[in-house]
């Protein structure tokens, strides 16, 4: 089992959607579909302030309710892996995962028929490279690589630095990690 | 990941054994990239960086358009924009074929022509024009790469005139200022060596929402590395939310600000004593004028605490010289804006950062020859001295003034050439003299790859091709090191589209000036100019990018006495050119004028998604940023009973109304101020997404301030309220 995790810097992360582009054209996703998104969340009162953004997408979670509440076997984890994808042909759009999923991280259907989401660009871990948004983010905010390798990027980010990650509390055991 | 990562874990998984095959027994769609992936050089052109990068096709459709890793400009990375940019090639509502305005039926209407009566349609009126009022009659208002060559065409045709509304409605007061200072502006990509810097001052600048690409990099990798990052801006902006010190100042009062930061710095003795005794003159002038702007003067003016005044002009001291005042980009904001750049130039000064590493560094570009060709005729005036005499020091055209010199009858210009510049949109409270112009024209050609509120008073609309289907000039800026970037066609051009180059050159043929192209085809250009430096145009199409090496030192040489270009061969603290033309040789402090009752600043911006209008038809960022909002502070928004979503127009205090736009509720902005993203409001039905969207600042600007010194239009002193969208008639 190989885990591969996102760690995004929201230090430097500066909500410019360039992910969002890259990953629509690198993925070729249908106009009006988006398999990544940026969240701005302001606290505080004029002037004292904080303001976070973070870029969003499916948390390739370790106990993934999309795979389990699958009943085809379509939503399933890529080879011995925790980046979970969606095999089209085996998907007969029931929304099962949608309704499981507790990020809202699926597109409700594909055009031509199927729920799609983010796949961790395997198609490019698989040639050594990272995904998409990680390879554009132009404040290099986004980190990618293997939590088990000690050396990692971003296992030594997650040892150097506070972070947190969304709704850990759905014991669906997310890998997108947020710096703080 | 790197790819020794990759290699470990690919064994690894090797080792796990055969899994079965995952995706079951009928075709899966296939991945990205598993087809037939071909890639050509480009140079984006969707905003003015110029970051050079690879249009990816894959089996022959359009994939995907990635930044060079060998590209000082993006460093492998583009921006939002520029990730877009097939969005500019693919957008349906693109200018197709050469368009003619025609009367018909008692009223006016395009009619599409070929390339060869519109030429000819031009050549007739300018030879027209020439001969009634001279061949020095015609001005050039540009705004992309493609401009140069019409610039070439025109001034072999005898006109000189110019003008980028970079510079009288953007940075043209810093590079006034800097000029004024250091003998040099700060240019484009701006000098400044925020990758080295421990101490950052933006001061309205809000880098990130404006994401000019190596800019927003190297604040970065700034932060990254432990920088103290101060702002300055009445908004929290995306700046300030990264930002040990953000200073909420009051709209308008920077400049007392930068004044009482000079008083702290040389009273608190906390300036480079060294490098002003060395290279600085004025200095005693200097310290005698800001012992009035104390920071309690300041607090008056700004409603900043003194001490958050003096705690940080000492975090500057203490990290310069690698302390950078930014100096913005988009500064034409209030008037006095050559001199508050100035006070910026001076602060700089003070800590020691021009030329020191983590400050400004010296930029070189690649010594690269102009194809031969024969030098155009000296225009038969000076236009300068006609249109813009009030501005001595300025030697770049003014686009207001020459919007100014071209209504009425008896107006200078007779013509215009206006390149991918929207000038409705561009000049604050400009559309009335821009109409006026129009009237008193007798040629108004626009070349553009989209249609704008421009296009629709021209006589003539070219439809240039996008930077994905065409050559144009080498990119060759000044770099930390030389370098040399090709666009080149990855597509032939769509519809009826042309690029630039031949278009300037057909017309200079109609024109009877064809001697003046003496070539073909533009490739014979640029490979001739490659060749003069050891490249070729084979290789650039190869490479895409290369870089050259550097002639002079990056930082000030310690060793070697330095003359900056100014009049002293100093850096002047006092300007004595300023005081030539009766300016003040030390920046002094106007308060901003505040609004009346009901009304708000007027403060707008940018959004990473946009370049100005220019990309909001772009189906691509349309989807990612479909419309601005105005941001309203609750307080006011429960004033105004407005609420987050509702629909308001803004109206200014002379009745003009905007679109309607949507409310954000926010606290990211002061009460008495609203903001709004620039670009938005296109009037235009051609533009079929971008139409009717959003709201357009500039055309609700009443209180444009000129700048003396460099009249450019200062944009940030008019006001505007709100009134809900179903009470406006």
């Amino acid at each position: 089992m190989t885990t591969y995790a996102m760690v995004i810097d929201t230090r430097t992360c500066i909500g410019c959607g360039d992910c969002v582009v890259a990953c629509k054209n690198e993925n070729k996703v249908p106009a009006g579909l988006n398999r990544d998104w940026v969240v701005e969340a302001t606290r505080g009162e004029y002037p004292n302030l904080e303001t976070e953004f973070r870029s969003e997408r499916c948390n390739h979670c370790g106990h993934a309710t999309c795979v389990t509440n699958c009943p085809t076997g379509a939503s399933h984890y890529w080879k011995d892996t925790n980046i979970v994808l969606v095999a089209a042909e085996k998907c007969t759009g029931c929304k099962a995962c949608i309704a499981a999923c507790p990020y809202d991280a699926r597109l409700i259907m594909h055009p031509e028929g199927y729920v799609d989401k983010c796949t961790f660009c395997h198609h490019r871990v698989d040639r050594g490279l990272d995904p998409a948004c990680v390879s554009t983010c132009p404040t290099r905010c986004m980190h990618f690589g293997i939590l088990d390798d000690r050396d990692s990027i971003v296992s030594r980010l997650l040892r150097e630095r506070r972070y947190k990650t969304l709704m850990p509390e759905t014991g669906n055991d997310p890998h997108v990690y947020y710096l703080l | 990941m790197n790819r020794r990562e990759f290699l470990k874990i690919s064994a690894a998984l090797g080792a796990a054994g055969a899994m079965p095959t995952l995706l079951g027994g009928c075709a899966a769609r296939p991945l990205p990239g598993s087809g037939v992936v071909t890639g050509s050089p480009t140079v984006c052109n969707l905003c003015f960086w110029q970051c050079a990068g690879t249009l990816y096709q894959e089996d022959g459709r359009p994939w995907k358009v990635v930044g060079h890793p060998d590209d000082p400009h993006c460093e492998g990375r583009l921006c939002t924009r520029g990730s877009a940019g097939i969005g500019a090639y693919v957008d349906p509502d693109r200018l197709r074929q050469p368009l003619l305005r025609v009367d018909e039926g008692g009223g006016q209407r395009f009619r599409p022509v070929s390339w060869d009566e519109a030429f000819d349609f031009i050549a007739r009126r300018m030879k027209a024009i020439g001969e009634q009022h001279g061949s020095d009659r015609m001005a050039l208002f540009s705004h992309g790469d493609g401009g140069e060559h019409l610039r070439r065409m025109l001034q072999a045709f005898g006109s000189d005139a110019y003008a980028h509304p970079s510079f009288a409605q953007c940075r043209g007061p810093r590079e006034t200022a800097f000029g004024l200072t250091f003998g040099e502006g700060v240019g484009s990509p701006d000098r400044t060596d925020m990758a080295h810097s421990r101490c950052i001052v933006l001061i309205g600048s809000h880098i990130g929402e404006n994401l000019h690409n190596s800019q927003v990099q190297t604040l970065a990798k700034a932060l990254d590395s432990g920088a103290t990052l101060i702002t300055v801006d009445p908004r929290f902006s995306v700046a300030a939310s990264k930002s040990a010190h953000w200073l909420a100042i009051k709209p308008g009062t920077d400049m007392a600000l930068l004044l009482a930061w000079m008083n702290v710095l040389i009273n608190e003795d906390l300036y480079d004593r060294e490098y002003v005794a060395r290279h600085c003159t004025g200095f005693g002038q200097l310290a005698r004028h800001v012992q009035a702007f104390n920071p309690e003067w300041a607090y008056l003016e700004t409603g900043l605490e003194p001490s958050s005044i003096r705690e940080t002009a000492r975090a500057m001291a203490r990290a310069a010289p690698a302390t950078l005042v930014h100096p913005g980009r988009h500064v034409t904001w209030y008037g006095d804006d050559t001199q508050r750049c100035r006070a910026i130039a001076i602060l700089n000064a003070l800590l020691g950062s021009w030329g020191r590493p983590g400050g400004f560094y010296n930029q070189e570009k690649v010594d690269l020859p102009e194809y031969p060709a024969p030098k155009p005729p000296k225009p038969a005036s000076d236009w300068k001295a006609v249109v813009q005499a009030e501005y001595p020091l300025v030697s770049t055209g003014i686009s207001n003034k020459l919007v100014e010199h071209s209504v009425g009858k008896d107006a200078f210009f007779k013509g215009w050439f206006v390149y991918a510049t929207n000038l409705p949109m561009t000049l604050p409270g400009g559309v009335e003299q821009i109409e006026a112009a129009a009237q008193s024209l007798e040629l108004m050609v626009v070349v553009d790859t989209m249609p704008a509120e421009i296009t629709g008073y021209a006589d003539v609309v070219l439809p240039e091709c996008t930077y994905l289907e065409r050559y144009d000039d080498l990119r060759n800026k000044p770099e930390r090191t030389p370098t040399l970037a090709l666009r080149m066609p990855a597509f032939e051009p769509a519809h009826e589209t042309r690029p630039a180059w031949w278009i300037a050159k057909g017309i200079a043929e109609r024109l009877g000036l064809g001697e003046y192209f003496p070539w073909q085809d533009y490739q014979e250009v640029l490979d001739w100019q490659l060749k003069q430096v050891g490249s070729s145009l084979a290789e650039m199409q190869t490479l895409g990018v290369k870089r050259f090496p550097r002639k002079g030192a990056v930082y000030l040489d310690a060793d070697n006495p330095l003359r900056f270009k100014t009049p002293s061969g100093k850096i002047e603290l006092y300007s004595s050119l300023l005081a030539d033309i009766g300016q003040d040789p030390l920046p002094r402090y106007t308060p901003p004028d505040r609004p009346p009752e009901g009304y708000y600043h007027l403060n707008y911006g940018r959004a990473p998604a946009h370049t100005f209008g220019r990309t909001i038809n772009n189906p691509q960022l349309f989807e990612l940023m479909p419309e601005n909002a105005v941001w309203v502070h609750p307080a006011a928004a429960a004033g105004l009973g407005v609420g987050n979503g509702d629909y308001v127009r803004l109206q200014n205090p002379e009745g003009t109304r905007s679109n309607r736009v949507r409310v954000r509720v926010t606290q990211r902005i002061r009460p008495d101020s609203v903001f709004m993203v620039h670009g938005f409001g296109h009037t235009d039905q051609r533009q079929r997404l971008a139409r009717g969207v959003g709201a357009d600042d500039a055309g609700l600007m009443h209180n444009v301030k000129l700048d003396p010194v460099m009249g450019g239009t200062g944009m940030r002193a008019s006001f505007v309220t709100l009134v809900k969208a179903g009470e406006v008639s």
